[in-house]
């Protein structure tokens, strides 16, 4: 037996049905291996089954949930400090008065939560797990032990990031980035604890990461259905690879930095102390390093999912599938070159300033390619606007608001003045709220009779997406406004600068706000929809949109080893929808 | 029920999986050794190494550095003669085990010296660069070495997976080639 084959195992311990019918004992013909000897022992303790199981579904389940949950989180924090923008002074409904240490935490809290345990969770984490093996026709990932300590990893940094806010001083309030000085030396931040436990949080979770991303591209490389040559291999899948390679070829900057400044809060150590003849620019460039390609991260993944999502429902092949594979490359391997627009007004050489506008300017040429590849994929197309559908619109609507405002801040001219202002949230939050919330819809709703077997109500769907969609605007737009007339985003209280209180300044920041609470009270009919069709949902069959990857070829929810039948054998590129010389609009990749 | 040959690998997977983690930790040092460097070229004249701080000993790492790349060279050899079934494979991986080993051993003596000479990871920039960046090496190179001792004993008793050898090698290998970097670029 090849040493390939050796932690091809699937599952000490998640063990599965014991009834199962006897053709699937073996799906794939390995043969021989220490996990199969799992397959004639009884159903394992539900404990057992879902808590230390390898099954590479379980796990991107795992991830799914701890995901939301952490977002609920972020979101809390999101509400409460911007109640205190909005209405200064007031006690905040289910959290009390609101004090400058606190605030500091919330929105510290909510940046890290939002990028490292929400979004890099959910769409690369979850889906990726769930995904990967199903739509590449195999069994499982090729390290499924690696797997789940992944997934125990970043549980545990959850974990110690939520213990963080109850220790001596509170949460780390730095914010995200965590610049030094201020995140360095305790006497600034005034969180002795907080802040190394916020660095370990973060070290672990990389660590969780990077486990996972080399199981991706391990398993893509080498456990691909038999006939799956690289150009059919669905473009989620490619653009999860293509971001795996960029957080792994990215995260050691960051992890040297973190370690420094690690040693520099708890030994006294001077990396990033000027005085002890250290520079705390230094760290923004280890940050920036891995910050900007985490942008393309957590990007390419969206728009694998749009691009599955609208073929779909377009009935139409993606339209230039190599060029999108390749500029999704370009844009990664261009995104390593950006991260010094981040630093414009800290103090780095203006040549270098201009260097880094081009090349931030230039990479919108890429990432605009895909939004017209995608157009082009609709145009002609029978689109049917179902609930994931919209999503998968919306994403690209909004997402290329995003990318637009992204050109004056790129500019380093422009940027100068828009540095530090809400034009710079609002502009981050129009492409991050798509990437970590509208494409994560857009595959939860297209995904979820596949995960279940069970659909999702279509009108509560709707009603869901258009109550976000027009919130989420009224939330961001306002901030556009409102950061193009100076208002700055460290502020804690506007009522002490009478320059940012004049003319309406905070009826927009009222706005904003009330409309963050809609958008945060509508998540709670995506909730409910959720966790009742997960019971009681109409009965989904195998392939409900009649698509042709391989995870709509299998039963749907998928049984332990994935295809009860045997794995596929492809015989196509997985876009092939309305062939002509067929009477279904569909052709499977592994039909004949 | 189709039987299906499984797919022919690129590279056997924990060779595959152990060089994307070398990715990202030659990125890791990558980062390091950049900063030093920058840090270095920003220090004011006459701070580098700073007054008082003692000088970091390039020569008598010279022999140390000779000593892993030996290993290095050794466990190549064990290789091709674990390949060919050739019993003497096991003493092999064992002497590069013990070069590995003797490379840490001089380089703890080295710190024990320069610790009592007065550099510690406080005293100066270069002292903290120097312990931060030799010593995530040295953490690196002691787990490849507990995994090289436990493929000499997988290999002695005969248990050992072709996987798990090639692994550790891998992981050797990226031990052994980023120290003439890391000597080149910080002990000069």
């Amino acid at each position: 037996m090849s040493s390939t084959a050796t932690d091809t195992a699937h599952g000490d311990g998640h063990g599965h049905d014991a009834h199962a019918p006897s053709g699937w004992d073996d799906p794939h013909g390995h043969g021989g291996h220490g996990a199969h000897d799992a397959h004639g022992h009884a159903e394992p303790h539900w404990l057992i089954k879902y808590f230390w199981s390898t099954d590479h579904k379980i796990i991107g389940m795992q991830y799914l949930f701890t995901g939301m949950f952490m977002a609920l989180i972020g979101g809390f924090a999101v509400y409460v400090f911007r109640m205190q923008l909005a209405f200064p002074g007031m006690s905040v409904p289910f959290y009390g008065r609101v004090t400058a240490t606190d605030y500091n935490a919330l929105v510290t809290t909510h940046g890290s939560v939002m990028i490292f345990w929400v979004a890099m969770p959910v769409l690369i984490a979850a889906l990726g797990n769930y995904l990967i093996p199903l739509m590449i026709g195999c069994d499982d990932m090729v390290f499924p032990r690696l797997n789940r300590l992944s997934y125990q990893l970043f549980l545990i940094s959850a974990i110690v990031l939520i213990y963080s806010f109850f220790v001596d001083g509170g949460a780390f309030g730095g914010a995200w980035t965590a610049y030094p000085p201020l995140s360095a030396k305790a006497e600034y931040n005034l969180t002795p604890t907080g802040a190394p436990l916020w660095l370990f949080a973060v070290a672990l979770e990389f660590a969780a990461f990077l486990l996972g991303g080399i199981n991706f591209v391990t398993t893509v490389m080498n456990s691909r259905a038999k006939g799956m040559k690289m150009f059919d291999v669905p473009i989620v899948v490619w653009m999860i690879i293509i971001a795996s390679i960029l957080f792994m070829a990215s995260v050691g900057p960051l992890i040297a930095g973190a370690v420094m400044l690690m040693f520099d809060q708890t030994i006294g150590t001077g990396f990033f102390d000027p005085n002890k003849g250290g520079d705390p620019v230094l760290w923004q460039h280890l940050f920036w390093f891995f910050g900007h390609p985490e942008v393309y991260v957590v990007l390419l993944p969206a728009m694998g999912i749009v691009a599955e999502v609208i073929t779909t429902f377009s009935r139409k092949k993606l339209f230039a599938y190599k060029s999108v594979l390749y500029t999704a490359v370009g844009t990664g391997g261009l995104s390593f070159f950006v991260w010094a627009h981040h630093q414009f007004i800290a103090g780095i050489d203006p040549r270098m300033a201009n260097i880094f506008s081009v090349t931030t300017l230039l990479i919108s040429i890429p990432v605009a390619e895909m939004v017209f590849v995608y157009i082009a994929t609709l145009f002609g197309g029978s689109i049917r606007l179902t609930t994931p559908m919209l999503w998968a619109l919306a994403f690209i609507a909004e997402f290329l608001l995003g990318g637009v405002t992204g050109i004056f801040l790129g500019a380093s001219g422009a940027d100068i003045y828009f540095h530090d202002t809400y034009f710079v949230i609002a502009h981050f939050h129009y492409t991050f709220f798509p990437i970590a919330f509208i494409a994560s819809f857009a595959a939860l709703t297209y995904w979820f009779p596949k995960m279940f077997g069970r659909y999702m109500n279509d009108t509560w769907g709707k009603v869901h997406f258009w109550i976000s969609i027009i919130s989420f605007n009224c939330i961001f737009i306002p901030l556009f406004l409102l950061g193009a007339r100076g208002d700055h985003r460290r502020i804690y209280d506007y009522t002490h600068f009478p320059d940012l209180m004049k003319s309406g300044m905070q009826d927009l920041r009222i706005l904003a706000t009330l409309s963050l609470v809609v958008l945060l009270v509508t998540q709670v009919i995506f909730l409910v929809n959720f966790f009742y069709s997960m019971v009681k949902g109409k009965k989904a069959e195998q392939n409900p949109w009649k698509a042709n990857t391989l995870e709509w070829q299998c039963p749907s929810p998928p049984p332990h080893g994935n295809f009860p039948d045997g794995l596929p054998t492809v015989h196509r590129g997985p876009y092939e929808f309305s062939h002509p010389d067929r009477q279904e609009d569909y052709w499977p990749q592994n039909a004949s | 029920m189709s039987v299906q040959e499984p797919r022919k690998p690129v590279l056997p997977n924990a060779v595959l999986g152990t060089l994307f983690f070398v990715v990202a930790e030659v990125m890791l040092f990558s980062g390091m050794i950049s900063a030093f460097t920058i840090s270095k070229a920003g220090a004011l004249p006459g701070t580098w190494p700073m007054p008082g701080q003692p000088r970091l000993p390039a020569e008598a790492t010279a022999l140390n550095t000779a000593l892993l790349i030996l290993s290095g060279i050794v466990l190549i050899v064990a290789h091709r003669l674990y390949k060919s079934k050739n019993p003497v494979a096991h003493w092999v991986t064992l002497a590069s085990w013990a070069l590995g080993t003797g490379f840490v051993a001089l380089q703890g003596v080295e710190w024990w010296t320069l610790l009592n000479a007065g550099m510690t990871l406080k005293s100066s920039p270069l002292g903290g660069f120097f312990y931060l960046i030799v010593g995530g090496h040295a953490l690196h190179a002691v787990i490849a070495l507990v995994a090289l001792f436990m493929a000499w004993v997988k290999m002695a008793r005969g248990t050992l997976s072709p996987g798990f050898f090639f692994g550790t090698q891998t992981f050797w290998y990226f031990v052994v080639l980023m120290w003439p970097v890391i000597y080149a670029r910080v002990y000069f």
